[in-house]
């Protein structure tokens, strides 16, 4: 059932990216900035975790999921340590996301070559 | 209707984009759920094998998804993909490595600090500074409430 379940909500999320992007015919990098922001906002009001309740990866894999973490990082050590956990809690939360995709992203860079036939 | 030479070219025009935009849905929805649903195989894989907790296996499968998308960015199966799933590959996690993965490579001509690992953050920086920014603001708000 998780696994049905992650397939649907995953999949709609990305229709509503598809819509975006087909209706303001933008830059990838504005809908992943609005689905990060938007992830954010959600995870503020807490609506969010009711989705990853129901969804499961189908909400945690989309970049919405990455805005929530980001809140809610800044929102828990906000709680424990004031003005510094607002301002490291959200990074510290996808840290190993971030640098994931950069280090393996250099590695990535580094062996192999650009495929020039786009 | 009949089709004449005449409102031929109309007629296109009014039913091509409604039609595309309705494939470019489904493509996303199938693409979009496969990703998700490997997510979460690969996520209870973790918490079966290593007996952990779903919290701790969540950013263990954000890590695995990266790595995956990365070398699939370099191999130029990623961006074969994305022409056929369109936003069911951009909007997954997977399109942010992708994105940071994509002009590393292009710039690798211009060196490797100046080329790749300058530009690394083209696409990145962007979400990561609004995705932190509103993180600070969400931590500040949540403060001012309590």
């Amino acid at each position: 059932m998780n696994y049905v379940m992650s397939f649907v909500i995953g999949g709609l999320i990305c229709v509503v990216g598809q819509i975006i992007i087909d209706t303001f015919k933008k830059n990838n990098a504005y809908l992943l900035v609005f689905l990060v922001v938007t992830g954010a906002i959600l995870g503020f009001f807490g609506v969010y975790d009711k989705l990853v309740e129901i969804g499961h990866s189908g909400a945690t894999v989309p970049l919405l999921g990455f805005g929530n973490s980001l809140a809610k990082g800044a929102m828990e050590e906000a709680a424990e340590k004031g003005f510094m956990g607002a301002l490291s809690g959200g990074v510290i939360r996808t840290a190993p996301g971030v640098a994931a995709a950069l280090i393996f992203g250099y590695i990535v860079a580094v062996i192999f070559n650009p495929h020039g036939d786009k | 209707m009949k089709y004449n030479k005449d409102n031929y070219k109309k007629v296109v025009d009014e039913l091509t984009p409604k039609n595309k935009i309705l494939k470019n849905c489904v493509m996303a929805f199938i693409f979009g759920g496969a990703i998700c649903l490997l997510g979460e195989i690969i996520n209870d894989s973790f918490v079966a094998w290593l007996s952990i907790s779903d919290d701790e296996a969540s950013p263990m499968t954000s890590v695995v998804l990266i790595g995956m998308s990365a070398l699939f960015t370099g191999l130029g199966w990623y961006d074969k993909l994305g022409k056929i799933g369109g936003a069911g590959t951009v909007v997954p996690i997977t399109g942010f490595a992708n994105s940071v993965v994509s002009p590393a490579l292009e710039f690798k001509k211009e060196g490797f600090i100046l080329g790749t690992a300058a530009n690394i953050f083209k696409l990145a920086g962007p979400v990561l500074i609004f995705g932190y920014f509103s993180s600070f603001i969400a931590g500040l708000l949540s403060m001012a409430i309590k």
